[in-house]
């Protein structure tokens, strides 16, 4: 998908009647708050849709948005403005929690892409990553033990380590991933500035593939975690 | 529109207090008697013939809660936005007489006298005194107000104290968190920049939170917090051992007797105080049955005591931190608010949490710790007021403290919103139909860190109506949630396929509806003979004032010396029963001290004019004359001059 594609002929500002810049919140002439449209984050700080960026330079950006948006600042206004305001403020404070963080903001651009994750439903047993299966079938089994050993009033110290270092092994994994992910932008953003399809393409399924793996094993961590603190 | 102004207002645990920018600097307004802090006791009055009793606030309040402690109460705020099941550890210690049937889910009811309350009425009497003390400071209606709330309150606690602000005939323009607030005010020289950590412990609640500022920015990246921690545990513990002590030594058991156990509160609470600058205290209560409870408490003994309660804030800071993603000494300064950080223990344990000795260095208190979260509500009022050239460039950009999730299936949560987003913050979520023809979705919204919806504070179920029937997983609804900039959640929905605005109905959990909150504004009719009162209590202020201004310079007038003796002393002593009269709130008695004065004044008024038309005479034009009429030793009535100008 193309982000520029996506967006709608330049608006006018309802106050000043100039030409407000595709997903600008605010009119560049007046300041005026304009009416929320459908959010692209990238567009909304004039962002192309490339993931190596510049944190510093977004939260510099946030900052200067935040005082032309924030509702504090039309306190005084149409309640119209104030309704505006508190919709592009929310937007503006949601754009730039996803694009600061570098696993949100993957998710993210690959989400605008098409892409669908499933991370949200637990692990899914039939899609367990084939040289996971071993690990995660034994991981499986002591869990379950805890479960049995906490009904029965039980512990097992030794179960309990050897679950904390399964926890701490998916753990050292997962930052490894992130590193994976990290090291697919450069494709990605290289793609999209050449208009190069298929290298786009080759992008995003690579990191999609890392990031499914990275929320199974997200979730694991978590299932070891709230069995561990169960008790 | 007139510029009315717009307070700031700390409704505290155990104080409240208002105050406003005044020029550059936020000032805290004093109530009637000239002390800054109200106390948070609110007070059934005595019975009146036919009339409903008035209701009593502050330190009037207090002495009812010695004489008669079941016609009032105190620490109401640990109740606002709770229910009956949340309230169980606290019905242990606080003397809360509750209404009896009330079910879980319903907003509690409270019992002061034969009336009955709800926790924001309650709280409602606090502000409008406040709104009172503010409006007799200033001499004109005041009806828009910041307050502040605890950065850990949840949706219905911050509901709660909202609907307060409008039963108490208050716009509230903002809720603030008060360590939020409290870094405003230590943030005004706009020089700061960088990291710090507001650690407020108070009189019922404990937050901590971390902000990064720059350039006048204020941006909150962490907050945490504990809404049922503060000085009052430190009480009811002291209360405890001195109510063991009582049943061991005399064998007297005093827990069901309400006088007995306020005495002893407040001398606790005296031991307490008095520990935080001396190593010893002596605890001496006449018990109200006879017999006396002496004993000695060393700050060693007190310190060992408290440990226990204190440490339950640590945790909260390393959890703040964590979320921060900071260590201790990333942490620039650490600001303490709240009446419980003057305990020497407090400040150790803060100091070593953050690491400040090791890096030489000491927790901020310069501000009055009670009154600093009142100053920083006063600037966020200013700002949202229109702002001035203290407040310019200062924005607060302040986060949500606990998750937002909704119940899916199997009771488990699904998070929409995390904890520490920056505030608005909006998600969307899609829900469809799992029958045919269903026309209804129910949503479970909840507020909390745990996984289980069961384990997190439920803050509303909604029902989706008027979803067109269609096949089961064809409707599409897209529901909005925004956290606004308050922190108290709003919801839209839209049915996508049919485009049509969902009709959503909403049932608060432990909230008031809005109908309910109507019916509760403090006696609106009451009120406008009030506002009326006010303006003409305003209006004969003035006239008195111009008198009395007038008069000040009498003295050294020619015609002065024209008086008998009589006359001037009848003149003194009037203008002097006038000037007491114009600190009071008696209308009538002002009127007819200014008609007095007036009146003795008459003669002498004349006199004055004689003395200004001759100076005329002698060559003094008359334009001159007429000056040293406005500025000068003049007659005392503003009328005096039209007539001279009339004679030119």
């Amino acid at each position: 998908m193309q982000i520029t594609e996506s967006v709608s002929a330049p608006a006018k500002c309802w106050s000043c009647g100039e030409e407000v810049a595709d997903g600008q919140p605010f009119c560049g002439s007046c300041g005026k708050v304009q009416p929320p449209q459908p959010a692209n984050y990238f567009a909304m700080f004039g962002l192309p849709p490339k993931l190596n960026l510049d944190v510093p330079a977004l939260e510099k950006q946030f900052y200067r948005y935040s005082r032309k948006l924030h509702p504090d600042v039309h306190a005084r206004a149409s309640q119209q403005e104030q309704e505006w305001s508190l919709a592009q403020a929310s937007l503006l404070n949601d754009a730039y929690r996803t694009l600061k963080s570098p696993l949100d903001r993957t998710k993210y651009l690959l989400r605008l892409e098409g892409v669908q994750f499933e991370e949200d439903r637990g692990p899914n047993p039939s899609k367990v990553p084939a040289d996971l299966l071993e690990e995660v079938f034994e991981l499986n089994m002591q869990l379950e033990e805890l479960r049995q050993n906490q009904k029965m009033g039980e512990d097992d110290p030794q179960l309990r380590r050897d679950l904390e270092g399964a926890k701490d092994q998916f753990a050292t994994q997962l930052s490894a991933l992130d590193e994976q992910v990290r090291s697919r932008w450069s494709a990605w953003d290289e793609a999209w500035q050449e208009n190069d399809e298929a290298g786009k393409t080759v992008a995003k399924e690579a990191m999609t593939a890392l990031l499914q793996r990275r929320s199974y094993l997200q979730n694991l961590v978590r299932d070891v975690d709230q069995t561990l603190g169960g008790s | 529109m007139a510029d009315e102004r717009v307070v700031g207002i700390d409704l505290g645990t155990t104080n409240s207090l208002v105050a406003f920018m005044q020029g550059e600097k936020p000032v805290v307004i004093p109530g009637e008697d000239g002390v800054n802090l109200v106390p948070s006791v609110v007070a059934l009055g005595p019975a009146r013939d036919g009339a409903r009793p008035a209701m009593v606030v502050g330190n009037g309040a207090r002495t009812t809660l010695l004489g008669a402690p079941e016609r009032a109460i105190y620490s109401v705020k640990r109740l606002m936005g709770r229910g009956v099941e949340d309230v169980a550890e606290e019905l242990k210690f606080f003397p809360f007489r509750l209404v009896e049937e009330i079910q879980p889910g319903e907003v509690l009811r409270i019992r002061l006298g034969d009336a009955e309350f709800t926790p924001p009425e309650i709280s409602a009497h606090i502000l409008r005194q406040l709104k009172r003390n503010a409006e007799r400071y200033f001499g004109a209606p005041v009806t828009q107000a910041v307050i502040t709330v605890p950065a850990y309150f949840n949706d219905a606690q911050r509901q709660a104290t909202k609907d307060a602000g409008r039963m108490a005939g208050l716009e509230v323009l903002r809720l603030v968190n008060e360590p939020t607030a409290a870094a405003l005010a230590y943030g005004l020289d706009r020089q700061k920049e960088g990291i710090i950590a507001v650690y407020d412990f108070g009189g019922g609640t404990f937050d901590i939170s971390i902000l990064k500022l720059h350039e006048g920015i204020f941006e909150v990246i962490a907050t945490n917090g504990d809404t049922h921690l503060g000085g009052d545990d430190i009480d009811n513990l002291l209360i405890a051992i001195a109510l063991d002590d009582i049943a061991g030594d005399q064998g007297v058991d005093l827990r069901q007797q309400p006088e007995a156990i306020q005495a002893i509160r407040q001398a606790v609470i005296e031991a307490k105080i008095a520990l935080s600058s001396q190593s010893l205290a002596h605890i001496d209560i006449q018990l109200p049955q006879g017999g006396r409870y002496s004993r000695e408490l060393s700050r060693e003994q007190f310190e060992q005591l408290i440990q226990p309660i204190v440490a339950r804030t640590l945790a909260p800071c390393r959890d703040a931190l964590r979320d921060a993603g900071l260590t201790p000494d990333q942490i620039g300064e650490v600001v303490l608010v709240g009446g419980s950080t003057r305990i020497p223990l407090v400040q150790r344990l803060v100091s070593d949490v953050f690491e400040l000795p090791r890096r030489g260095k000491q927790p901020r208190t310069e501000l009055n710790p009670d009154e600093v979260v009142a100053l920083g509500a006063a600037v966020q009022a200013n700002i949202l007021g229109g702002g001035s050239k203290a407040t310019e460039d200062m924005l607060l950009l302040d986060v949500t403290p606990l998750s937002l999730g909704i119940e899916a299936l199997g009771g488990v949560v699904a998070k929409i919103i995390q904890r520490n987003s920056t505030i608005p913050a909006s998600a969307s979520e899609s829900f469809t139909t799992g029958v045919d023809g269903q026309t209804n979705v129910a949503i479970h919204v909840l507020q909390g860190e745990r996984e289980m919806a069961k384990d997190c504070r439920s803050l509303a179920r909604f029902d989706l109506k008027g979803i067109p029937p269609m096949s089961a997983g064809l409707p599409r609804i897209e529901v909005k949630f925004l956290i606004d900039a308050n922190g108290i959640l709003n919801v839209s929905a839209l049915e996508q396929r049919s485009g049509k605005q969902a009709e959503i109905s909403v049932k608060p959990a432990y909230g008031l509806t809005d109908e309910q909150v109507e019916s509760m504004i403090l006696d609106s009719f009451d009120h406008a003979e009030e506002d009326i009162h006010l303006r003409q209590l305003v209006e004969a202020r003035n006239e008195a004032d111009t008198i009395l201004n007038a008069l000040e310079k009498a003295p050294s007038s020619p015609a002065w010396q024209l008086l008998e003796p009589d006359e001037r002393t009848e003149i003194n002593a009037l203008s002097a029963e006038l000037s007491v009269l114009k600190q009071g709130d008696d209308l009538q008695a002002l009127r007819a001290g200014t008609e007095a004065l007036d009146k003795a004044t008459h003669r002498f008024a004349e006199l004055m004019m004689d003395a200004a038309v001759s100076s005329a005479i002698k060559g003094q034009t008359m334009q001159s004359a007429g000056d040293n009429l406005g500025q000068g030793p003049t007659a005392p009535h503003p009328i005096a001059q039209a007539e001279f100008i009339e004679r030119k």
